[in-house]
């Protein structure tokens, strides 16, 4: 048992950098990842942008230190390069004398190399190369993380759409807190195919221009890539080793809208409890939040429903918030473990993110997010929102100590 | 961790729709390579309105849901967890093809929302009006283990009292083909009940959904308990296998002593059963040894089945003569063991007990 779970160790990779360094550099600048599609053809080329990692899967294989023999698909990689760092940064080298898990998350697996195969597949049953679909399931990538890693004691993935990795992060905490394991490397990747592509155009949700989170001119999402993880230890691991902390995992909670299975309540009522719950878990009021990391698709749906909830729960006095999807993309299965290390380094250095793309307060809310980087914000507590499909709404709460 | 199993239900290759009178006559399927599942009438269960656009597995996903959570009495349940290998395959496949064959133009999107794997559970939330814990786990053999620990962890750190928990799966004409042509399965066509009489490589393909209602306290609607479960990943050799197996059984029960009955895995691959032969020779001594992928085929949650199974025999006290593996004699069955593994990779243990 641990009544205490912290964060010793961080990992991350998206449009906007291939670290946690290369990240932070862009947070300050306001540079945003969202750019064309290069990774692959598509009739949407010139007319949907997206925040790609900017790197063939070869470099990426150099990243993550494996040979891109063509048995990994770009899903493993992202999450491997992102899993490394974190273990690094926690300074775990072997794993004995602890019992250490790894739990992955990710939505739509290995598809990106599923679509390879498929192509000729759907030509003659007979075609398509066997290699190219063994990776297609949502297990593949997390396992080939633990045997590069030699992570053994407990594996496992979850897929909730885009809440996916908030629930690895709540998962291993409570699997922590419950002294099931002593530590766990916790997160969620997902790479850009072009499945996912034609799967958000086909709900007409994606933004041609970039995603404007919390703008009253927002117009829909805009995909992106990536992969985070968190290196999460008990309070006997962390004296053990007199390791560094970089954060506490205050509070979790999950709760489902129950209200339709792609559109979010009118009344937010799963995410208010999500974020409720999460306070709840955390001991804290409302009051003592100084900062949120906003789900903040951009869709004219999700922020206004987020919205309506952050005022619910915390009524006149709304504290900072900011979407930091107008950086990274909608990375989907990734992007609460992203934001949870977006989370974790505005805790160690008392930042507030920029909300970019912004111009104009929403009309219903009345409140607007941070525009610019804040660099002495004091805070204490951060509260990050995942949503996703089917109504799965995940609230993290990450403090100082 | 342990629980109380307040209702089961499933909807697999055998009468499970039945309940666990299913055992007393079991279905044969002959020449086949694959077992599919015998649907109900899904208006019986669900509004048509709500399962007009429904996939399959959706379907059956929810059925099974409803029915085990009306014999549970179970309105509003604290968790809905469930555990799928695959997810739901058929509408991932329906919109790749429509994806290639319209070249990304006019796309239905419903296949697309309906691919997501937590489909399910938010369906089943959906009918419910379920504001409680929601969530997916989606890692090959050990898919339903993660959704039950999970489960069983909420029970036991008190932010639960009863959860809704659930293993599926569904096998479409292309998982098949696919996996039929990675040597999943055999190559000639077998009677299903016969399976473990044929020495070729490959098993038989299947699928399935079953639903357990746990609780943390034990009420009147209790039929089984469970005792215990854990995991273990791709062992070195039988050796560390058997002595997993062992030490699990230690723990859980205080030895073989209490086991009236295993409940073991095998697939008719006569590599992927090696195992089980081994701790049949060196570690079950005198207990009485049962199957059941004959019943439902091989597919990632078929573990979710046994434990039906295992709950059905707790129930009705009754050890079909098809799924036996020896003719020892069998008295009152109160402990089973249930134990299997997928691809000799992912590696599940349970006990099960009468309450």
């Amino acid at each position: 048992m641990s009544d205490r779970v912290f964060v010793t160790g961080i990992g991350v990779i998206s449009a906007i950098g291939f670290d946690f360094e290369e990240t932070a550099s862009a947070l300050q600048k306001s540079k945003s990842g969202i750019g064309r599609i290069s990774l692959f053809d598509t009739v949407y080329k010139e007319e949907i942008p997206v925040a790609e990692v900017k790197a063939s899967n070869k470099e990426l294989a150099e990243r993550a230190q494996v040979r891109q023999d063509g048995l990994f698909s770009r899903t493993s990689l992202l999450g491997l390069i992102a899993a490394r760092q974190a273990l690094s940064q926690a300074q775990i080298r072997d794993f004995t004398g602890s019992r250490t898990g790894l739990i992955s998350a990710t939505t739509t697996g290995g598809m990106d190399r599923s679509e390879i195969f498929f192509k000729e597949y759907l030509k003659n049953n007979r075609r398509g190369r066997l290699r190219d679909i063994v990776t297609h399931d949502c297990g593949n990538s997390t396992e080939i993380i633990a045997n590069q890693t030699g992570i053994k004691d407990y594996i496992s993935t979850i897929s909730t759409a885009c809440s996916s990795s908030a629930n690895a992060i709540l998962l291993g905490a409570r699997l922590v807190k419950n002294g099931v394991l002593d530590r766990v490397l916790a997160g969620g990747v997902d790479a850009l195919t072009l499945f996912t592509i034609n799967g958000f155009n086909s709900l007409m949700i994606l933004d041609r221009n970039g995603c404007k989170p919390f703008d009253e001119e927002r117009n829909g999402l805009t995909l992106g890539e990536g992969a985070g993880f968190l290196m999460i230890e008990s309070e006997g691991s962390v004296k053990k080793q007199g390791k560094t902390i970089l954060g506490e995992i205050k509070g979790y909670g999950n709760a489902c809208d129950a209200f339709h299975q792609t559109a979010s309540s009118p009344e937010g009522n799963g995410a208010y409890l999500s974020m409720g719950k999460a306070l709840a878990t955390a001991g804290l009021k409302p009051a003592m939040i100084d900062y949120i990391n906003a789900h903040g698709t951009g869709t004219k749906n999700n922020d206004l429903s987020e919205g309506i909830a952050i005022k619910r729960l915390f009524q006149d006095s709304v504290p900072a918030f900011s979407s930091t999807k107008a950086y990274t993309g909608h990375t989907l299965g990734a992007a609460g473990a992203i934001e949870a290390v977006f989370c974790v380094m505005a805790i160690q250095h008392q930042w507030i993110y920029p909300n970019l793309n912004f111009r104009q307060t929403m009309k219903e809310l009345g409140f607007s997010p941070v525009t610019t980087f804040q660099y002495h914000a004091p805070v204490r507590n951060i509260m990050s929102n995942s949503f996703g499909f089917g109504g799965n709404n995940t609230s993290l709460i990450f403090s100082g100590c | 961790m342990e629980a109380f199993i307040d209702g089961i239900s499933a909807i697999s290759p055998q009468k499970t729709l039945a309940g666990p009178v299913f055992l007393q006559e079991l279905q044969e399927y002959n020449g086949v390579h694959a077992l599919k599942c015998m649907e109900p009438l899904y208006t019986d269960f669900l509004d048509p309105m709500a399962s007009r656009r429904m996939s399959r597995i959706v379907k059956m996903g929810v059925c099974a849901a409803m029915k085990c959570l009306k014999e549970a009495s179970l309105e509003n349940p604290d968790a809905i967890i469930t555990g799928t290998g695959l997810g739901c395959i058929e509408d991932t496949e329906k919109f790749l093809t429509s994806l290639y064959a319209n070249e990304e133009r006019l796309l239905n999107p419903t296949p697309f929302i309906q691919s997501t794997h937590n489909t399910v559970a938010a369906a089943i939330a959906l009918m419910i009006k379920c504001n409680n814990y929601n969530n997916t786990y989606v890692h090959r053999g050990f898919s339903f283990e993660s959704a039950l620990l999970d489960g069983l962890m909420l029970l036991h750190e008190g932010s639960a009292d009863r959860v809704l928990v659930g293993g599926l799966d569904e096998l479409t004409n292309h998982s098949f083909t696919i996996t039929n042509r990675l040597g999943f399965w055999k190559k000639q066509p077998i009677d299903s009940l016969r399976l473990l009489e044929y020495k070729s490589k490959g098993s038989l393909a299947g699928e399935g959904v079953a639903f357990f209602a746990l609780s943390r306290e034990k009420s009147e609607k209790a039929i089984a308990m469970i005792r215990s479960v854990e995991t273990f990943f791709n062992p070195g050799s039988p050796a560390e296998t058997e002595r997993r197996l062992s030490g699990f059984v230690e723990k859980a029960s205080g030895g073989m002593g209490i086991i009236d009955l295993v409940v073991l895995g095998m697939n008719g691959d006569p590599e992927m059963d090696e195992i089980y032969h081994h701790l049949v020779n060196n570690l079950f001594g005198p207990v009485p040894c049962a199957y059941f992928k004959h019943l439902c085929g091989e597919y990632d949650t078929a573990s979710s089945f046994a434990l039906y199974l295992a709950a059905a025999i707790l129930k009705e006290q009754r050890v079909p003569e098809a799924i036996r593996l020896d003719n020892r004699s069998i008295g009152q069955i109160k402990n089973i063991l249930v134990y299997n593994h997928v691809r000799n990779r992912y590696h599940s243990m349970f006990v099960i007990s009468a309450c």
